[in-house]
């Protein structure tokens, strides 16, 4: 007993910085929506300009008004008018993309403001961390433990003060409901928002730096693991009850810590997964407990106000513009693979290699999110898969890695059905956290090991040969990827053109109406998973084959958020949309690599902020940007023909599709 | 599509729900509702709003599970069948609040559902090419399209069209299923005059040539009776009346319970 209390103890602070942070995630996404995964970022940023100001020689208590009182809101504010209050009824993926993207961006626009060097022994906000001030019951009691319990019960018995005194939480409710519907009732939508993102940035910012001084080094990951645990908490307390919230965090700091002093120090498990624990929670109270399922997606009864939404795939075409796009778009891709061979300098032909090889990868997003609306964040742990099976084979039993890539392939998608089987179930941000717990357990408890990934210092995988040919060149190897890349987008293109596509696209439209039409929406959502995984998989054992050295660092959790980001942003739609977001990916990051070391993270930020165009433009800006273009030609060419001639007709030329005749505009189709 | 003759004396029972019970939290929803819809009837099913017509549907589609009771087709329980499975028996619906496929448009919402009517494709086909909509197909959607009159909306996204084209859309979705029970939720809110009529005209049409059973939910008692020759009155979650629609409207307990007349 006396043993368990002193594993305990420790837990203390972790569970009320989770329990702040997590109260901090009830409060926004009660008010607006939102999951907030940049929560994480922004209890980073404010530690970062705390640690700053403190070394600076400010006083603790100014550093603590700037960077948790004044900055922490304000970010907040910021978040809620430039972009969060224009998607409180958009559906999950233009929710969620957009705090993704902010969560990849934010930590590297601080290092670029802060500097990358390592920010040792983080300073406490009040008492010394490493006195004990008092025993409690015989127990040490230390600084941090009294400091964090103290400053959140202060706050949160405040917030509650606030609820029962004024009747926030009820207009909260209201406006997550229909915002329109609470401002005909007389209340400010908008004030009631920003004011929950403002006192939610307080909370994140407060747990920030009350967290930094926990470790000995301020890193953004730690945040990040601090916002998975929050997630757990608040799925505990129903994403909406902020007293089990509450209790949740400060339940899972406590467990986190007894679980680390029990199990056997130094192995894999025990070091792995102390992290995992609380997203091992939230998997399961998520899969098991159906009140837990975020279900009920809001839509705004009042939704018919707005103008409609903009289709997000092209409209169908003259047949002389989509022609002409085809053939520039063949133009485009030859000049590419002419160059690639003739001029380009191999640093730039292994670039531009990488670039197919992620856009392989990138396939997977495409099937399993643009077509099928299944938001994922394990696909960077499906490559792993893929890759280390791969390496294993190799080194194991000799195998070339062309078969691995296909035994790798398939074994993805094993573990591919393995995550979506329970999940089958869930859709939307439950889905995505979900899938986000199980890359965290993969990346912490199974891909260290031996036969797996093994730590640190990772597999070779071997370049293939196939019989007289090896691929070990640069050149052979590009040849491959194209190879790979061509048959693995023809597949997605076939797939999405014949019934399994439909019935995606009907599945992501709709999944009652698809039910009632007779469509197995379970079993579905696992084919779905299962396709992707093993796109995902042969990509990783491309990828590894590439780089010959792969370790679970190449596939680590985080990689994931910024594959979704990435393929959000470009285009998440269609085939196309996936390879220009694998050479984006790559030739983006080739560029950056020329600059100074501390803009090394600039790709994070390009995207990340890239990411937060998602709210408007969900067909992906790459996208378009092309259908502008498109627009533009289409106007040019029925000027032209209506101006030139007289014989011919401007609709004579047909749909592209040849389903249809005219050239009926969708505009002026629309109903009144 | 074969034309059945018109319903004979002795139809069979297709769909019926046997004491079905539902409560949500306090709030009681349906109450023992014992209610059979037979191959060529067509029904409405009238009530107040909260009647409970709405959850009648979701617990004879599957949706939701009933508390009590149980859902039989033609004769046999199916109660522990998904909602896609009752989906492929042959019973289709329309949805009182609008659940299109986002980001399709109505030819395409045509062709998947004849896709999983016909039910004969495969991942593989797809993957050898196979899965392109078939010349017989595109004919026999373009068929319904003309029906519910959305043929020069057909390749407009859903997104894009006004609440009755929504609703006309919805209503071809379910026919192109071939149901032989068809369950429209509010089929008529939202549509113009014209859309009305049309609307009458397609399941007057369906019921005679394909013999399709009809259950409406409806709260145009005008339209109602151009269509339907049944009436059953839902009040509070109980069935308070059933019979002929004249007869059925006549009855004071109908009259004080859905239409305000004492």
């Amino acid at each position: 007993m006396s043993q368990l209390v002193t594993y305990a103890l420790p837990g203390i602070p972790y569970g009320c910085v989770f329990a702040l942070m997590a109260v901090g995630l009830v409060l926004t996404y009660k008010a607006s929506g939102v999951f907030n995964l940049a929560f994480g970022a922004q209890a980073y940023l404010s530690a970062m300009v705390f640690y700053v100001a403190v070394h600076a020689g400010w006083p603790k208590w100014a550093a603590f008004v700037v960077a948790v009182v004044v900055l922490g809101p304000l970010v907040g504010l910021v978040l809620d008018r430039l972009l969060f209050r224009f998607t409180r009824t958009a559906p999950p993926l233009v929710r969620l993309v957009p705090a993704l993207g902010l969560l990849i961006a934010i930590p590297s626009i601080t290092q670029m403001i802060f500097g990358i060097e390592p920010k040792l022994g983080p300073p406490a906000v009040f008492l010394n961390p490493n006195m004990i001030y008092f025993r409690f019951a015989g127990f040490p009691v230390d600084g941090n433990e009294i400091a964090t319990t103290v400053a959140t019960v202060v706050v949160v018995g405040g917030l509650a003060l606030l609820f029962r005194s004024s009747g926030l939480g009820l207009r909260m409710r209201a406006v997550v409901e229909s915002p329109r519907m609470t401002e005909l009732a007389g209340i400010d939508a908008d004030r009631v928002g920003a004011f929950a993102w403002i006192l939610s940035s307080f909370f994140a910012g407060l747990a920030g730096v009350l967290l930094a001084p926990l470790y000995a080094q301020l890193s953004a990951s730690n945040f990040t693991d601090l916002l998975v645990a929050a997630i757990a908490a608040a799925a505990i307390g129903g994403f909406s009850s902020l007293s089990l919230t509450l209790a949740g965090g400060i339940g899972l700091g406590l467990a986190q810590e007894i679980l680390s002093g029990y199990l056997p120090s130094g192995t894999i498990l025990s070091s792995g997964l102390r992290p995992a624990l609380p997203f091992i929670v939230l998997a399961v109270l998520l899969v098991v407990v159906p009140r837990f399922r975020l279900g009920g997606e809001v839509s705004d009864p009042l939704a018919a106000c707005d103008p409609p939404a903009p289709s997000l795939d092209p409209p169908p075409r003259i047949a002389v513009v989509s022609r002409g796009a085809r053939i520039f778009a063949i133009a485009v891709a030859g000049a590419l693979v002419g160059s690639a061979l003739s001029w380009v300098s191999g640093n730039w032909l292994f670039t531009i290699t990488q670039g197919l090889v992620f856009a392989v990868i990138f396939l997977s997003i495409t099937l399993l999110t643009g077509m099928s609306g299944q938001i994922s964040l394990c696909q960077a742990t499906f490559a792993g898969v893929g890759a280390f099976a791969a390496g294993q084979l190799a080194s194991h039993f000799g195998m070339s890695v062309l078969g691995g890539m296909v035994i790798g392939g398939l074994l993805a998608s094993a573990v591919g059905i393995l995550v979506a089987y329970p999940a089958r179930r869930l859709g939307g941000i439950a889905l995505g956290l979900v899938t986000l717990a199980f890359a965290l357990l993969m990346d912490n408890v199974i891909f260290p090991y031996s036969w797996a990934g093994n730590g640190a210092s990772g597999l070779v995988v071997p370049r293939p040969r196939l019989g007289p040919i090896s691929f070990g060149g640069g050149g052979a190897f590009f040849w491959l990827a194209l190879f790979v890349l061509g048959v693995a987008g023809g597949a997605v293109w076939l797939i999405r053109s014949g019934t399994t596509g439909q019935e995606l696209a009907a599945m992501r439209g709709s999944e009652v109406a698809a039910a009632t039409i007779g469509i197995d929406v379970r079993r579905l959502r696992v084919v779905a998973f299962a396709l992707s995984a093993a796109i995902a998989g042969v990509g990783g054992a491309l990828y590894g084959s590439l780089q010959q050295t792969v370790s679970p660092n190449d596939f680590a959790y985080e990689l994931s958020l910024v594959f979704v980001v990435v393929v959000a942003t470009v285009g998440v739609r269609t085939v196309s949309g996936a390879i220009e977001a694998g050479l984006a990916f790559t030739v983006l990051q080739q560029i950056i690599t020329s600059l100074p070391t501390r803009y090394g993270s600039l790709l994070a930020v390009v995207f990340g902020l890239a990411a937060l165009s998602y709210v408007r433009h969900p067909e992906g800006v790459v996208a378009y940007g092309k259908r502008v273009v498109l627009d533009m030609a289409e106007k040019l060419v029925v000027a032209l023909e209506r101006g030139g001639s007289s014989h011919g007709s401007a609709t004579g030329s047909g749909r592209d599709d040849g389903t249809a005749t005219g050239t009926m505009e969708p505009d002026l189709a629309v109903g009144p | 599509m074969s034309v059945i003759e018109p319903a004979t004396v002795q139809a069979p029972t297709l769909l019926e729900a046997r004491g079905i019970s539902k409560h949500f939290g306090g709030i009681v929803a349906l109450t023992e509702i014992s209610l059979g819809v037979s191959q060529g009837e067509a029904m409405a099913l009238v009530g107040p709003n909260g009647a409970g017509k709405t959850t009648l549907f979701n617990c004879l589609l599957g949706l939701l599970r009933p508390d009590t009771g149980s859902v039989l087709f033609r004769g046999e329980r199916i109660d522990r069948l998904p909602t896609f499975r009752r989906g492929r028996l042959g019973i289709g619906r329309t949805f009182q609040r609008l659940e299109l496929f986002t980001g399709m448009t109505p030819r395409q919402h045509m062709l998947v559902t004849e896709r999983v009517h016909r039910g004969d494709g495969r991942l593989w086909k797809d993957l050898l090419g196979m899965g392109r909509p078939r010349p017989e197909e595109r004919a026999k959607v373009a068929e319904v399209l003309d029906l519910v009159g959305l043929a020069d909306v057909a390749d407009v996204p859903v997104e894009a069209l006004s609440l009755g084209h929504g609703r006309l859309v919805e209503l071809g979705r379910a026919l192109s299923g071939e149901p032989c029970v068809l369950m429209l939720d509010e089929p008529s809110s939202g549509l113009d005059d014209a859309e009305t009529r049309l609307l009458v005209d397609v399941l007057n049409r369906v019921r005679s040539e394909r013999g399709t059973a009809i259950v409406l939910v409806e709260h145009d008692l005008a339209m109602v009776a151009k269509v339907v020759d049944r009436l059953v009155v839902l009040d509070l979650g109980r069935l308070i009346a059933d019979g002929p629609v004249e007869q059925t409207l006549a009855e004071p307990a109908v009259r004080s319970a859905y239409l305000g007349l004492s």
